[in-house]
């Protein structure tokens, strides 16, 4: 037995988890094709979670900062890059792949700056005053949520929004019987690309020691003489604009979002930050892999549990580690 | 040294005006049916009632422990359906009414011992997360299995004769229904008095139990946690008994809501409007007193109704500028009260009560 | 003039009024002993200093300037090291990160890196490794070697030898002769014999107040004094 964990563990323990519940879900479904269209919806939909994720994992790590209102930035992210795709849709319906591909680009640039600003404007504004007082931040955090989404109902209304997304990325890829939407890979890609630069700037920048110095004692990174306080409202800033990046991403992946999208969002981020451990985006890349390859098997399987198998992973996990699978702090 | 419970304690003047206001309040709500002769009026004073035990218990477990939950419509809820599949499945009688308000309390206090065991003890910031997530897949829960719950449809059912408008309470030589300062003794006010009693039942035994030593308790565990744990007070015990107490009276709240409405829905008892309601309300009354719930529900419920009129007016007027007249649309009215709310916390975070009792609190140094 | 001066530090955390009248002098050089029993105010002393708690009203200056009130960061860079009672390692680096986290411009000054190594060996010899898997001496001494890294006027180390093993304690005190005869520091301790080893000025807290201070030697000598001001009561 101690053999058999020893393996594991040598092999990438947690990490494995993923591959473990795509072989069970591979017995399960029994038809090949269907496994391989969801194994990589539930890939590329992790991704997307993922990008909504991070910043809320590492803004809590570094600070102790639970925003509730982070999925907010998410919404805006969604109907900001729709708005500007709208606006330009003279650019996707043509032939031209350049324009169609500077069309996608400016309306996830558009989103992300967006998110920058907003993330700015919250963080002076909304939860610099409240800083180390968990009640208040909820609550506090919670109005700001309620504002942005009436603010979002006054300019976009409240009836769903049709995002045109551009012709490359639509159709599929057809390798055998198997169908792969284009826009899967695509969103696969991405949310891949931000993970690896995220990771080298954590990993291999000085900054990124800071960062992660500062998620396991605050406290100390300043008394050894650095302002984790002015390192944070930038981070905060990136977060959001990756949530929104991971907004307009969605809206590009759904194709028709209404202002009840970021109330839904916010459920599945909070539980793959639960899941994989707050802090860590190792830890969050886990969890929003686990909970879209779940989200899909299930919705396959058993389509009535869908949204309730997230929420049973998530207890299933909480029993067996407290902290989530891979905590930041030892 | 504190003063016991029972004893005389000086109160001072705020404290005897919060405690004057809601006098009054409770008053006002025994002769509802008698001051505001209107079907409407009568809604709104039942709702009241209902709703003042809903925040109180919800204060409970923020006022008196500081950790927020955003699965008390959960519980809510849970008393709802269960009064409401009773009734349907077993007949409109009074075992329904009994059994159905039982299993709602009893999967309220399971559910409750589950997340408070399982989330409690690992992190306080997780449940105010675990409970939204356990809300959200409970209100897709009854949407979904419409069997049971009627999905977003709801169940209607019909509620023991005594509630019913035709019954008569009290009757004349002519077999009319008899008139007290012109209102008819009937179903309907039996039903009122039935709500506002067993509020009343409620409101007191939470008074109760913050007035007893577990209250000081609760009190010195949110005061001060580390120093709580360090004199030997198992703060995950007391927290999860808490949650439970909560949890228990706003299943039975649900209960009678589903009883006077006769009707329970997704929309009456779980959705997140709710929640928030109930947030806004503490907070805005006044966290960690009760009698603050009770200020909070009056003043936003009729505000709902209110405000609404009063923003149509200002978006009438302001029709011809832009953005302004959207902003001012009576269904943008949770925009203004998200933005007082961001206020209140900011600059009352005791809300009104608190900030009436306590008229010169010391603000926290570390701000 | 002195190093540090203290007057009249006054700190709450929530409500509680931990230090009340902290008033204190720090000559420069040497080791500066600061006694006390359990709960009197010593680490929260520290951490006033630091910038962690804030104290009020009362004022704190290192030679001469003003730091009161000032935050953590900049009083770090003022020339104030703090090896905090926890050690503050950052266990999910290495040994080598944690150092580099301690420079100021995230380079090493060869002569000073080579005197951390000298002074502590098994850091060189564990440099790539995860903190987390050090043992508690070696954490420590990682810990005071982030203290030292960078030029400083004051390292203030709480109870250094708090659970650490006679010999590593014996290391420890040669450690800290060493790094004083250039820096001065403000010391924590419990362990009587290795402060009185150490030190040459001292200060006795006692509920939140100086209640004794003066040179080591003499209050070593007077068993009466210590017994009233250290002795079980």
């Amino acid at each position: 037995m101690d053999k058999l964990v020893n393996t594991i563990e040598r092999l990438g323990g947690v990490n494995l988890l993923p591959v473990a519940l795509a072989a069970v879900a591979f017995v399960l479904i029994g038809a090949p094709s269907s496994w391989v269209t969801l194994t990589v919806a539930g890939l590329a939909m992790g991704m997307m979670i993922f990008l909504m994720a991070s910043g809320l994992s590492l803004v809590f790590g570094l600070m102790n900062v639970l925003n509730f209102g982070h999925s907010a930035f998410v919404s805006f992210g969604a109907f900001v890059a729709a708005s500007v795709l709208a606006g330009l849709s003279g650019w996707l319906s043509g032939d031209s792949i350049m324009l169609g591909a500077l069309a996608l680009f400016l309306a996830v640039a558009a989103a992300m700056l967006f998110g920058l600003v907003a993330g700015w404007f919250f963080e002076t504004v909304i939860i610099r005053p409240v800083y180390e007082d968990h009640l208040r931040q909820i609550l506090i955090t919670m109005g700001a949520l309620i504002v942005a989404e009436q603010i979002i109902l006054a300019v976009w209304g409240g009836t769903p929004m049709s995002v045109p997304r551009p012709g490359f990325l639509e159709g599929a890829l057809i390798i055998g019987d198997v169908a792969i939407e284009t826009y899967r890979i695509f969103a696969f890609v991405l949310g891949l690309a931000v993970y690896i630069a995220l990771y080298a700037v954590l990993n291999g920048t000085r900054i990124g020691l800071l960062i992660r110095a500062g998620v396991e004692s605050r406290e100390m990174v300043e008394a050894l003489g650095f302002r984790i306080d002015r390192l944070f409202i930038g981070v905060f800033m990136l977060g959001s604009a990756l949530a929104a990046m991971g907004g307009a991403m969605w809206a590009g992946y759904v194709t028709l979002i209404s202002p009840a999208l970021g109330g839904e969002i916010m459920i599945i981020v909070f539980i793959v930050v639960i899941i994989g451990g707050l802090g860590s985006i190792e830890g969050t890349l886990l969890g929003a892999i686990m909970v879209g390859l779940v989200g899909n098997y299930v919705g396959f399987l058993a389509p009535k549990l869908a949204l309730a198998s997230n929420m049973i992973l998530m207890m299933a996990i909480l029993m067996w580690r407290p902290s989530g699978l891979r905590p930041a702090i030892k | 040294m504190t003063a016991p419970a029972s004893g005389k304690r000086q109160r001072s003047p705020g404290e005897k005006a919060i405690r004057l206001i809601v006098l009054a309040i409770a008053a006002l709500l025994l002769f509802a049916p008698f001051l505001f002769q209107d079907i409407r009026s009568l809604e709104v004073a039942a709702r009241l009632c209902v709703f003042i035990v809903l925040v109180a218990s919800y204060d409970l477990l923020i006022g008196y422990t500081g950790i927020v939950s955003f699965a008390h419509t959960m519980f809510f809820g849970f008393g709802a359906y269960g009064v409401a599949i009773a009734l349907r499945q077993w007949g409109a009688g009074w075992d329904a009414v009994i059994g159905g308000s039982l299993a709602g309390v009893v999967v309220s206090l399971a559910v409750a011992v589950v997340i408070g065991l399982l989330s409690l003890r690992v992190k306080a910031i997780f449940f105010a997360m675990i409970t939204l997530a356990a809300a959200s897949v409970v209100l897709v829960l009854a949407s979904q299995l419409s069997g049971l719950t009627g999905g977003e449809d709801g169940i209607t059912f019909r509620t023991p004769a005594l509630f019913k408008t035709a019954t008569k309470l009290l009757v004349d030589e002519n077999n009319k229904v008899v008139q007290l300062f012109g209102v008819k003794l009937n179903g309907k006010l039996a039903a009122y008095y039935f709500v506002f009693l067993s509020c009343l039942v409620l409101f007191i035994l939470m008074l109760r139990l913050v007035g007893s030593p577990l209250g000081t308790v609760l009190k010195s565990i949110r005061e001060n946690e580390a120093r709580a744990e360090a004199i030997g007070y198992r703060v995950v015990a007391y927290r999860t008994f808490v949650f439970c107490a909560a949890a228990v009276v706003a299943s039975l709240a649900g209960s009678i809501y589903a009883i006077w409405l006769k009707y329970t829905g997704p929309d009456t008892t779980l959705s997140f409007a709710i929640m928030i309601d109930i947030l806004l309300m503490v907070v805005i009354g006044g966290m960690g007193t009760l009698w603050g719930a009770a200020i909070g529900a009056v003043l936003l419920v009729t505000a709902q109704y209110y405000l609404r009129d009063l923003m149509g007016v200002a978006a009438e007027a302001t029709a011809n500028l832009p953005l302004i007249p959207d902003i001012l649309d009576p269904d943008r009215w949770l925009f203004w009260l998200g933005i007082i709310f961001i206020l209140l916390v900011y600059f009352f975070p005791a809300g009104i009560a608190g900030s009436i009792m306590r008229p010169r609190a010391p603000r926290r140094a570390c701000e | 003039m002195s190093l540090l001066s203290i007057s009249a530090m006054r700190t709450s955390i929530g409500q509680y009024a931990i230090l009340h009248d902290i008033t204190l002098e720090v000559p420069e050089g040497g080791v500066f002993v600061l006694l006390g029993r359990n709960g009197a105010g010593k680490t929260t002393t520290l951490r006033s200093i630091m910038g962690l708690w804030r104290p009020s009203p009362g004022s704190i200056r290192l030679r001469g300037q003003d730091i009161t009130g000032l935050h953590t960061a900049d009083i770090a860079r003022k020339g104030i090291a703090y090896v905090p009672e926890n050690m503050g390692i950052f266990g999910g680096r290495t040994v080598a990160e944690n150092m580099v986290l301690a420079t100021r411009k995230g380079q090493f000054d060869a002569t000073r890196l080579k005197r951390v190594h000298s002074l502590f060996p098994a850091l060189e010899q564990f440099w790539t490794k995860q903190a987390w898997s050090l043992s508690g001496g070696q954490k420590q001494m990682l810990s005071v070697a982030r203290a030292i890294i960078e030029p400083r006027d004051l390292i203030l180390i709480d109870e250094p030898t708090k659970g650490l093993a006679p010999a590593i304690v014996d290391a420890m005190a040669e450690a800290f002769r060493e790094i004083a005869e250039t820096t001065t520091i403000l010391l924590v301790e419990q362990n009587f014999n290795f402060a009185r080893s150490l030190g040459r000025d001292m200060a006795v807290i006692e509920d939140g107040r100086i209640a004794h201070a003066g040179r080591m030697d003499a209050f070593a000598a007077d068993t009466g004094l210590q017994d009233r001001l250290l002795g079980l009561s």
